[in-house]
C-alpha cells in the first residue's frame, strides 16, 4: 500500500513533538514533507533567551538536525513559507510550487502583535519571536548601546536581561501598573522591578508608546506622557496573535485561532492544526505544556488510535537568571478567596498563595521558588489542604508535619505524578529511565526530555536521581548548603529561626541532614549562625571551626602559624613595638612582616609556643588581631586632621572607636573598615567592606567595597554628622550582615543579594530599627567582645602534644 | 599481625582530648593524631597528609572522617583511606580506651608508619 501524504506547515515546537510521536507510533505510515518559513528546522524555541544572554549558543537549543529528519525520510522545505491551501484540489503552495497532500497539519504557531505606531517600520525595530530576532539584538546590544525594550511581559523582560548582560543600557517600557501583571501580583511584580532596576535595568510602568522616533533607522522612542528614551534598538515585545492567515484564505473556520475539535481537527475533516494558531473550547495557547499534549493526541489521530486533548493548568517562570519567580492558577483577590503570605525582605523573598475553600486555586513566589513544583500539584490536582494549611507556605517539607526534608518529599511522591511540566513527565517515568541506566541528569534529558525545556524542574529531577540512586548521585554544588542536606543556607538560616534550634545536633536532627555530624563545610556554617542567632543561648563550638579559627592564628603551609597583635587603627607604640620585637627573638621567628592591614605579623611560630608568645603579649597591653578569623579584621585609617594639613576630621580617632565597638565580633565572612581623613582618601575607604571619609560636615559611609578576588568600589551608604551617628549606622549594618547573610559571603556579595535600598531603609531611614540593630550587635558583643588569646594563654597544656614519646626507650 | 608484640602505652584521659577534635602524640617516627569522634570512639592515623602534608591533628571532625586543614581532603579515621575523588593512605594504628585511658599500640608505633 502507498503511504500517504501527509504536508506539516511550519517547523516548530509543537509540530516537532507531534512528528516525535508519529513516527514512533505509526513508523512508515506516511510521506511526510515539512515547510518551514524560517530556513532552518526545528529548535528549542523558548531557549532563545539563554542563546540571547549568551549562556547558551543556536546549536545547543536544535532539537532536530538534518541528520534527524533524513534518518526519518522527512522531505524538508525550509526557508519555503507556504502561500496557500487549495483544499478542493488538496495542494498546497509555496513560492516554489505546489505539494499534494491526503492529510494537512498547520503549525504555523503565533506573529508578535506590532502596535500601530507611527516609526513601527524603521530599522532597529524588532520584535522576539525567532532567530533572526535574536540575532538582531545580540548585533544591537554592544556594550553603551541603548535598547529600549516595549511590554513588560514574559518575553519583553528576558529580551531586556538578555541585552543587559551583553552589556547595552536597556530601558523597559510597560503599559500596565507593574511588570508581568498577567502572571504577577503587584508585590511580586514589585519586587522582580526592583531587581531587575538593581541590576542597571530602567523600568518605566504605566508608559504608553507614542512613536517610534528617527530619520533612517530608529533614535528614540516617544511616549505619551512626553518621556523620549533614546534607542539603538526598538524590541516589540508585547504579545502575539495567533497566525491564521493561510486558514483565514482557505475559509477553515477561524475565531482569534484555528478551531479545532478534541483530535485537534479542523472545521475540514483532513486539515488538522496544531500549537499557538489553534483555539480550543475558546482557549489560545502560549506556552509549550499544553502544545506538547496536543501533540500527543494529534499523533495518535493520524495514527488512527483514539485521543481526546484537555488542556493542563500551566504555570510561569521568567528565565532571568537571578530572578526566582513562579506562577500558577489564579490568584486575582474575590470573595471567598483568602491569601497566605509570607515575607522575607531580608532574602527579598514573597510567597502567596491563594485559597478558595479547601483548595489551593493560585501561587504567586518571588525570590525563593524551589516549592514551585509542589504547590503546582496541589492546584492541578484540587487536593484538600486543609490540614497543612498552618504550615502550607513553608511548602512540602513542613506538610503533615513531616520533617523538613525536600528529599523526603520527593520521595514520597506517587509514580504518576508530574515532575515536567512542559513534557508531561512523570516521576515515574524518570525513576525507570534512571533504573535502565540514565545516571545523570543530561541522560534523564535525553530519554524522558524531563527538564530539557525550560529548566524549571531541574532541581526536581535531580532530586529525584538522588531519591532514585542514593549516594552514588551528587547533587550539583550551587544550590543546597552542602551534600549533608538539599537545603539552601537561606532556608537553614530561616529555619534555625522559625524552629528556634539552638544546638548543632539539634539542626541536624530536625532537618533532616543525611550525614553523621556534617561535613567540613556546614559544621562552621552552622557554628556561625547559631551563634549569630542566639548570642546569650549558644556556646561557640571551637570543634565547629577551621583550623585558624580555632587556634587563633593562621596555620602556614608547613603547619607553624602567624600570630598577628591588634594595632588599633594602625597605631602603635615603641613599647608594643619593643615588646613584639622582644617576642620575635625569644621565640626565634623567621620572619617579622609589614602587612597590607597596617600592623605586624610575626610569622612561622611553632603551635605549643603560641600560648607563651601570646601572653607575652597581652602583658605588654596587646591582643589579638583576629587576622585569621571570618570577623572583624583591620580599621585602616590615616593621620587625618590631627596632623594632616587637609584633614577634616580626626579619621585616627574614629578608626580606632570603631575598632573597638567591633572587635571580637564574628560575620559571616571577614569584615574590614578604613576611615580616611578627607577625600584623598589615603586609607582606601573606598574598597572596603564599610568605608568612612571625613568631610567638613560630618562622615561619609560608603558600604559593599571589595579590593580581593573582586576589586570593587564601595556604594554609598548615608552621610552623618557625628561619630556617633557613623558608630550606630555602623554597628547597625554590620549586624544587619550578621544576621542575614549566608556564610562565607562578603558583605559586597550578600548587598548585591539584597539590594542596598533595603539595606538603606533598614539602617538609615528607620531609626528605631536601627537603635534595635545596634542593640542586638551590642548584646552579642557583651559576649565576643573579648581577647581569646589571654583565655587560651592561661591553658599551655592544650596546645602541647599530648603526650611525647621520642625521648621513650625503643624497648 | 604479631598480638603478643602488644605493649600498650597510656597516652593520656579520653577527656584530654576533646569530641570531635585530635591532639597530638610525638614519637621518632612523626607525629600521630588522635582522634575522639562524638560517639567517643578513638583513632589514631599519622598526623601527615599525604597531599601535602598538613597536619590532620588539625582538621575538622565529622562523623568518623577528618578533613585536612589545609587543601581539604577528606580521610575515613577507621581506614586512613582518602574520600571521594582524591587518592591517598595514612597510617592508621591500634588505639583503645580502657578505664577513661586512652592506649595506642607501642610496638606498632616502633615500627614506624604504616608498617
Ligand atoms: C598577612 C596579609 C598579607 C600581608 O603580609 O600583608 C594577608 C595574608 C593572608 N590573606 Fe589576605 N592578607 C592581608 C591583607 C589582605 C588585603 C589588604 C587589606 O586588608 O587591606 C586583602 C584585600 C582586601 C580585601 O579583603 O578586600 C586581602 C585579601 C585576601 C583574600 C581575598 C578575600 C576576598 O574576599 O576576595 C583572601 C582569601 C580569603 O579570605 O578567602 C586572603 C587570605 C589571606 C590568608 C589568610 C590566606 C590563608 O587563608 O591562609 C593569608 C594568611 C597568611 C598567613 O599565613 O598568615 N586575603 N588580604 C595581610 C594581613 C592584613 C592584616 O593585618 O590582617
Ligand atoms: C523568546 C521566547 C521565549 C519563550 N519562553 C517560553 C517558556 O519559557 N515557556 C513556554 O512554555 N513557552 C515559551 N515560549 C513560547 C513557546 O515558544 C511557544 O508556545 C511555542 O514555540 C509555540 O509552538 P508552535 O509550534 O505553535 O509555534 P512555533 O514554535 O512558533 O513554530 C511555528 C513555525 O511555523 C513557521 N511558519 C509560520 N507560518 C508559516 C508558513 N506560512 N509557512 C511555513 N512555515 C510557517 C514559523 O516560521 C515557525 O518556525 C517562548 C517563546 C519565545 C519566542
Ligand atoms: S586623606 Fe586627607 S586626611 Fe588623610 S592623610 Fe591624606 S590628606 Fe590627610
Ligand atoms: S595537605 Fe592535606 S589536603 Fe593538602
Amino acid at each position: 500500500m502507498m503511504a500517504e501524504k501527509l504536508v506539516i506547515i511550519g517547523a516548530g515546537m509543537a509540530s516537532g513533538r507531534m512528528l516525535e510521536h508519529l513516527i514512533e507510533a505509526a513508523p512508515g505510515r506516511y510521506d511526510v514533507t515539512l515547510f518551514n518559513a524560517e530556513p532552518r528546522g526545528n529548535y528549542n524555541r523558548i531557549m532563545l533567551s539563554p542563546v540571547l544572554s549568551g549562556e547558551k549558543t543556536y546549536a545547543d537549543i536544535v532539537t532536530h538536525d538534518a541528520d534527524w529528519y533524513a534518518a526519518q525520510g522527512v522531505d524538508c522545505r525550509f526557508g519555503e513559507p507556504v502561500v496557500k491551501i487549495d483544499r478542493e484540489r488538496k495542494i498546497v503552495y509555496s513560492n516554489q510550487g505546489g505539494v499534494p497532500y491526503d492529510k494537512l497539519v498547520i503549525a504555523t504557531g503565533s506573529a508578535p502583535f506590532i502596535i500601530p505606531v507611527a516609526g513601527k517600520e524603521l530599522p532597529g525595530v524588532c520584535t522576539y519571536r525567532d532567530l533572526e530576532d535574536t540575532n538582531a539584538m545580540i548585533a544591537a546590544a554592544k556594550p553603551g548601546a541603548k535598547a529600549v525594550v516595549i511590554g513588560g511581559g514574559l518575553l519583553g523582560l528576558e529580551a531586556a536581561a538578555g541585552m543587559q548582560l551583553r552589556g547595552a543600557e536597556v530601558t523597559v517600557i510597560h503599559l500596565m501598573g507593574h511588570l508581568m501583571e498577567r502572571q504577577l501580583d503587584p508585590a511580586a511584580g514589585y519586587l522582580l522591578q526592583k531587581a531587575l532596576e538593581a541590576r542597571g535595568i530602567t523600568v518605566h510602568c504605566k508608559g504608553a508608546t507614542k512613536a517610534i522616533l528617527g530619520k533612517e533607522r530608529v533614535e528614540a522612542v516617544l511616549l505619551d506622557d512626553g518621556t523620549i528614551y533614546d534607542a539603538d534598538l526598538v524590541c516589540m515585545a508585547v504579545g502575539i496573535r495567533p497566525e491564521t492567515r493561510l486558514a483565514n484564505d482557505a475559509h477553515l473556520e477561524v475565531n482569534r485561532g484555528i478551531v479545532v475539535d478534541d483530535q485537534l481537527r479542523s472545521s475540514d475533516p483532513a486539515i488538522f492544526a496544531i500549537g499557538e494558531c489553534v483555539e480550543h473550547n475558546s482557549q489560545l495557547f502560549g506556552l509549550v505544556a499544553p502544545l506538547y499534549d496536543q501533540a500527543k493526541v494529534l499523533a495518535a489521530t493520524l495514527a488512527d488510535a483514539e485521543a481526546v486533548f484537555r488542556p493542563v493548568q500551566t504555570a510561569t517562570k521568567l528565565k532571568v537568571t537571578g530572578c526566582d519567580l513562579f506562577s500558577a492558577g489564579d490568584f486575582a483577590d474575590g470573595p471567598g478567596r483568602e491569601d497566605i503570605v509570607f515575607r522575607d525582605p531580608g532574602r527579598g523573598v514573597y510567597k502567596r498563595l491563594v485559597l478558595e475553600g479547601d483548595k489551593l486555586i493560585g501561587a504567586v513566589m518571588y525570590g525563593d521558588t524551589a516549592d514551585g513544583s509542589w504547590f503546582f500539584g496541589l492546584i492541578k490536582d484540587g487536593t484538600d489542604v486543609t490540614g497543612m494549611r498552618d504550615t502550607l507556605i513553608f511548602g512540602p517539607g513542613f506538610a503533615g508535619g513531616a520533617k523538613a526534608d525536600p528529599m523526603a518529599a520527593v520521595a514520597a511522591l506517587p509514580p504518576e505524578a508530574e515532575i515536567c511540566g512542559c513534557n508531561g513527565v512523570c516521576k515515574g517515568k524518570i525513576v525507570s529511565a534512571i533504573e535502565g541506566g540514565a545516571n545523570t541528569l543530561d541522560l534523564v534529558r535525553a530519554s524522558t526530555k524531563a527538564s530539557a525545556s525550560c529548566g524549571t524542574c531541574t532541581g526536581l529531577v535531580e532530586q529525584v536521581l538522588a531519591v532514585t540512586l542514593g549516594d552514588s548521585f551528587v547533587m550539583p554544588a550551587a544550590q543546597p548548603m552542602c551534600k549533608c542536606t538539599d537545603h539552601t543556607h537561606e532556608d537553614v538560616r530561616r529555619l534555625i529561626k522559625a524552629q528556634g534550634l539552638k544546638s548543632i545536633p539539634a539542626v541536624m536532627q530536625e532537618l533532616g541532614w543525611r550525614s553523621v555530624g556534617g561535613c567540613a563545610s556546614c559544621r562552621p556554617a552552622l557554628n556561625y549562625y547559631l551563634l549569630a542567632d542566639w548570642p546569650l543561648d549558644y556556646r561557640d563550638d571551637r570543634q565547629a571551626r577551621f583550623v585558624n579559627e580555632r587556634n587563633h592564628a593562621n596555620i602556614q603551609k608547613d603547619g607553624t602559624y602567624s600570630v598577628v597583635p591588634r594595632m588599633w587603627g594602625g597605631v602603635t607604640t615603641p613599647a608594643e613595638l619593643r615588646a613584639i620585637a622582644d617576642a620575635a627573638d625569644k621565640y626565634a621567628v623567621p620572619m617579622v612582616k609589614v602587612t597590607g592591614g597596617q600592623r605586624i605579623d610575626l610569622l612561622g611560630v611553632k603551635k605549643e609556643d603560641l600560648p607563651a608568645i601570646w601572653a607575652d603579649l597581652n602583658d605588654a597591653g596587646m591582643v589579638s588581631g583576629h587576622a585569621y578569623s571570618k570577623g572583624l579584621r583591620t580599621v585602616k585609617t590615616c593621620v587625618g586632621s590631627e596632623f594632616c594639613r587637609f584633614g577634616t576630621q580626626d579619621s585616627t580617632g574614629l578608626g580606632i572607636k570603631l575598632e573597638k565597638l567591633l572587635w571580637g565580633s564574628w560575620t559571616p565572612a571577614k569584615v574590614k573598615l578604613a576611615v580616611s581623613g578627607c577625600p584623598r582618601n589615603c586609607a582606601e575607604a573606598t574598597c572596603k567592606d564599610v568605608g568612612v571619609v571625613c568631610v567638613d560636615s560630618g562622615y561619609q559611609i560608603s558600604v559593599a567595597g571589595a579590593a580581593g578576588m573582586d576589586v570593587k568600589e564601595t556604594e554609598f551608604l548615608c552621610a552623618v554628622a557625628t561619630e556617633e551617628e557613623a558608630m550606630e549606622v555602623i554597628a547597625a549594618f554590620v549586624q544587619l550582615y550578621r544576621e542575614n547573610s549566608r556564610y562565607l559571603h562578603r558583605i559586597y556579595k550578600w548587598v548585591a543579594k539584597v539590594g542596598l535600598d533595603w539595606c538603606k531603609a533598614q539602617v538609615v531611614e528607620d531609626l528605631a530599627n536601627r537603635k534595635a540593630l545596634a542593640e542586638r550587635f551590642e548584646i552579642s558583643q557583651s559576649v565576643y567582645r573579648r581577647d581569646p588569646w589571654a583565655e587560651h594563654a592561661q591553658r599551655p597544656a592544650d596546645w602541647a602534644p599530648m603526650m611525647d614519646l621520642t625521648r621513650e626507650a625503643a624497648e | 599481625m604479631n598480638m603478643s608484640h602488644e605493649t600498650w602505652i597510656d597516652i593520656g584521659a579520653l577527656a584530654d582530648i576533646p569530641r570531635e577534635g585530635g591532639r597530638v602524640v610525638k614519637t621518632r617516627a612523626g607525629c600521630v593524631a588522635v582522634f575522639r569522634a562524638a560517639d567517643d570512639t578513638v583513632f589514631a592515623l599519622d598526623d601527615r597528609c599525604p597531599h601535602k602534608g598538613g597536619p590532620l591533628s588539625e582538621g575538622i571532625v565529622h562523623g568518623h572522617s577528618v578533613t585536612c586543614p589545609l587543601h581539604a581532603w577528606v580521610f575515613d579515621m577507621g581506614t586512613g583511606t582518602a574520600q571521594g575523588a582524591d587518592e591517598g593512605q595514612v597510617g592508621t594504628y591500634p588505639v583503645r580506651v580502657e578505664a577513661g585511658r586512652v592506649l595506642l599500640d607501642g610496638a606498632r608505633l616502633m615500627q614506624g608508619r604504616a608498617a
